[in-house]
């Protein structure tokens, strides 16, 4: 009992601090600007919208900055203690199961328009009727490269470009492990090798992802406005790619403290919490790359 | 002295090592990281919103108090049932409880704080921006949004006003908001307790919360979904919920209601703590049957994933899934009887006396079962059909909402006040308070499963001539019940201006539980040692 009472008489009950409500006020003004900067964009008018989302954007650059900056500092200082390390390796964990049901959201929509919207659209179960009256050409078949009111497009395949980027990605989820791992042993400059590596395969898939936008766009008529598949395509490594982006940036703070020396074996939330982000990425991509480009 | 709370402040306050030491001025509440400050923030903006929400319902009883068309025009009235809706379930009941977490569940597991202080006031300060949002799309052409708190496809989006996305980056923020206080949470639970609370020991309250909390984290995100779903609809020329494309508006309310089911318990689950945390205290007996108890709320919790689709009977599901989705439900009346009985059975023999936070307890325990039976009428597949979408679905839903999670919020509002406050509530006027709101909110709500039964729809600016003389009364009772929570405001107030007697450390006879061992009012910083469990 009693070393359990001695960390928690030295529990840290942080300073009062600007930066949530500063933060509070950036998504408020992100929120707020991105609603009319939509509202104006549908209607292609000149509006305020944008200006107040770029407010926004500011604003949480720097909370982030700030908060980040608290935060590591009093680190350093050594004011924290076991107990909070637990504390937020839990929340963290909590954050990645939180997105985990996020992408539940899509992957859901995606299984129903595959295993029941779009078959039932075509006649099945008890839908005969349906088909015959709405639209009797209708064919159901996945992808759906020509949807109920004639919309057509091209399915998006799996070898070349999207295989190649599976590997990137698996490869850069086993780089950033060694990367850990050099950590663990205190190998600084393999750890910093490992990381840049990492990251470089990570940026590199984003390149890749755009060029595959731009190819959907331009070559196979896949867009936004196609359908449900090219929906449920772009929503999921859409979303995707933002979270490779928050990675990505996430693994660069990490390199820029790596580089300036912070981190050991017994001290390394940040790190951790950012590697872990990027397995729970990977992972999504390995679900994604089979059920919406090989299935 | 041992090392303590306030010795291990930063540099910012290193002059700062008396104990009771609170920031002052408008500082403390903008840039807290105090459980205490925010919990009563929570508290109050959830009460501002009960207000709020609350005048909106007054403007749908008075439209509705006599059939035609009187005050509103029809398209006014679909907003008010729209951000009525929206605000009581997202600003008033949610924050309301999270207020409760945030000031109990530290004192009493014995935690000095919540395990992310920071996150927390963050947490709470991006609500009041959510709202303002929301509010702002009052003053845009068209008006806020019209599709009722569901927001189905495709009223919200081939049929919507502009405001919808506003409505859509506020719903993103203010879910932002739950998943960190959820996550702060589960974390203060798992991570916070004092050396000998285990998990079994755990109150009722914190014991609710916790799993509430898991709710929270699996299903909030899923509406984030959903929301950025409609808003691709709507602007960026999706087809999720469009046939014509390959989607399915139905496909909408799965994902909704996936979300929408685990919400109700959300709202309802950290009630079941509450009461049992005031019935063992003025019965003077333990609790009947903890484990039983918490067992029973884990598996309500596991359930409500498995039970969404029963919002849809009327969706031309197939029989199978009509089924699987009633029985499922059916099922959920097993571990809520449980709660029930051990809630009558604590009172069994029990010493009573009635105080006002017994008293909204018990109406709790009798009006929510009530609740909780036209919910299993509702669960019955074929007579769904004939009360879908009627009154019969609103006075089921605000029986287990209004009399069920409000009166739990007034009833642990009363019993943890002079803990708050330091002094005891004005004992006349909350009894003022209980009878007034217990009397009319039966006349308000009862009469509703009767013209709902004949067939009144829900959600409709006019009704037939033979529902006048029952929906008089209903608003009769509306109006009743929404000025007597005014006299709730008035007592609160004169708590928060310490006006009345002082209140011992446990004002309570019977009441168990830490926050009874620190004096009222509860010092800022609670426990500097860890109490002994």
């Amino acid at each position: 009992m009693s070393t359990k009472k001695e960390e928690y008489s030295k529990y840290y009950v942080p300073d009062q601090s600007i930066w949530p409500i500063v933060g509070a006020l950036a998504l408020g003004l992100i929120a707020f600007g991105a609603g009319h900067f939509t509202i104006e964009a549908s209607k292609q008018e000149e509006g305020f919208g944008h200006y107040v989302l770029g407010a926004g954007m500011l604003v949480l650059l720097i909370m982030l900055v700030g908060w980040f900056g608290d935060q590591i500092r009093e680190s350093r200082q050594g004011l924290y203690n076991e107990q909070l390390g637990r504390s937020y390796k839990q929340g963290m964990s909590w954050f990645i199961f939180s997105e985990v049901m996020f992408f539940l959201a899509f992957f859901g929509a995606l299984f129903y328009a595959r295993m029941i919207a779009v078959p039932w659209l075509g006649g099945a179960s008890n839908n005969v009727a349906t088909g015959e009256i709405l639209w009797p050409a209708f064919e159901a078949i996945w992808p759906l490269t020509t949807t109920p009111d004639g919309t057509t497009t091209q399915a998006m395949g799996w070898f070349g470009l999207p295989l190649m980027n599976t590997a990137i990605l698996v490869v850069s989820s086993v780089t950033l492990h060694f990367a850990h791992v050099a950590l663990e042993e205190d190998k600084r400059k393999a750890l910093t090798s490992w990381l840049i590596v990492t990251i470089v395969l990570g940026l590199i898939f984003l390149g890749f992802q755009g060029y595959e936008y731009v190819h959907a766009y331009r070559d196979l008529g896949l867009t936004m406005q196609s359908g449900i598949y090219g929906n449920t395509f772009f929503l999921l490594t859409g979303f995707h790619g933002l979270h490779v982006t928050l990675g990505a940036i996430l693994l660069i703070v990490m390199l820029g403290r790596v580089l300036k020396g912070h981190f050991t074996k017994d001290d390394q939330f940040g790190f951790q919490a950012a590697a872990w982000y990027w397995h729970f990425v990977d992972v999504v991509w390995l679900l994604l790359f089979v059920f919406v480009y090989i299935i | 002295m041992s090392t303590t709370v306030t010795d291990t402040h930063g540099a910012h306050d290193a002059h700062d090592d008396h104990h009771d030491h609170k920031p002052t001025g408008i500082k403390r509440w903008l840039f807290t990281t105090n459980h205490k400050d925010i919990g009563s923030m929570y508290l109050w903006f959830s009460f501002a919103m009960f207000l709020v929400g609350g005048s909106m319902a007054l403007m749908i009883r008075a439209e509705l108090f006599q059939p035609g068309m009187q005050i509103i025009d029809p398209h006014f009235f679909n907003q008010m049932t729209t951000m009525h809706g929206v605000i009581m379930v997202f600003g008033a009941v949610m924050p309301a409880f999270v207020g409760l977490a945030n000031w109990m569940i530290p004192m009493m597991i014995g935690a000095p704080d919540m395990a992310l202080p920071r996150m927390n006031n963050w947490s709470f300060w991006i609500l009041p921006f959510a709202f303002l949002i929301m509010l702002s799309s009052f003053f845009m052409p068209g008006g806020a949004p019209a599709f009722g708190w569901t927001f189905y496809a495709p009223l919200s989006t081939t049929y919507s006003t502009d405001s919808t996305a506003l409505f859509v980056f506020s719903m993103h923020i203010m879910g932002m908001s739950s998943i960190m206080g959820a996550i702060n949470v589960i974390v203060t639970i798992m991570n916070m307790r004092a050396p000998g609370m285990n998990y079994m020991k755990m109150p009722l309250f914190v014991w609710t919360w916790f799993i509430t909390a898991f709710l929270l984290i699996a299903v909030m995100p899923v509406l984030a979904g959903v929301v950025t779903m409609v808003l691709t609809d709507k602007y960026f020329g999706t087809s999720f919920f469009d046939a014509a494309g390959g989607g399915d508006p139905v496909l909408f309310q799965h994902l909704f209601w996936f979300f929408g089911h685990p919400e109700v318990y959300i709202m309802i689950l950290p009630s079941f703590g509450i009461v049992s945390a005031i019935i063992p205290a003025f019965a003077r007996k333990p609790l009947f049957g903890y484990a039983s108890m918490v067992y029973a709320t884990a598996a309500i919790a596991g359930l409500s994933f498995l039970v969404w689709a029963h919002h849809m009977f009327t969706t031309g599901m197939p029989t199978f899934a009509s089924l699987f989705f009633m029985y499922m439900t059916m099922l959920i009346a097993v571990p809520t009887g449980v709660k029930v009985f051990n809630w009558v059975s604590t009172m069994w023999r029990g010493s009573m006396t009635f105080e006002t936070p017994m008293l909204f307890s018990l109406a709790f325990v009798i009006l929510f079962t009530i609740g909780g039976f036209s919910g299993i009428m509702l669960a019955i597949t074929p007579v769904d059909y004939q009360y879908h979408d009627t009154y019969f679905v609103v006075a089921h839903f605000h029986y287990v909402l209004v009399t069920g999670a409000v009166f739990s919020i007034m009833a642990a509002a009363y019993y943890w006040l002079p803990k708050w406050s330091g002094v005891m509530y004005d004992d006349f006027l909350s009894k003022l308070h209980f009878w007034c709101s217990l009397v009319s909110v039966n006349i308000l709500f009862f009469p509703m499963h009767f013209v709902g039964l004949a067939g009144m729809p829900r959600r409709i600016p006019d009704y037939a001539m033979q529902f006048a003389d029952i929906n008089q009364i209903v608003s009769i009772g509306g109006f009743l019940f929404g000025f007597s929570q005014l006299i709730f405001l008035a007592v609160a107030l004169k708590c928060a201006f310490k006006k009345g007697e002082p209140a011992p450390a446990k004002p309570w006879e019977g009441a168990e539980g830490l926050e009874w061992t620190v004096p009222s009012p509860a010092p800022y910083h609670t426990f500097d040692v860890p109490p002994k469990v």
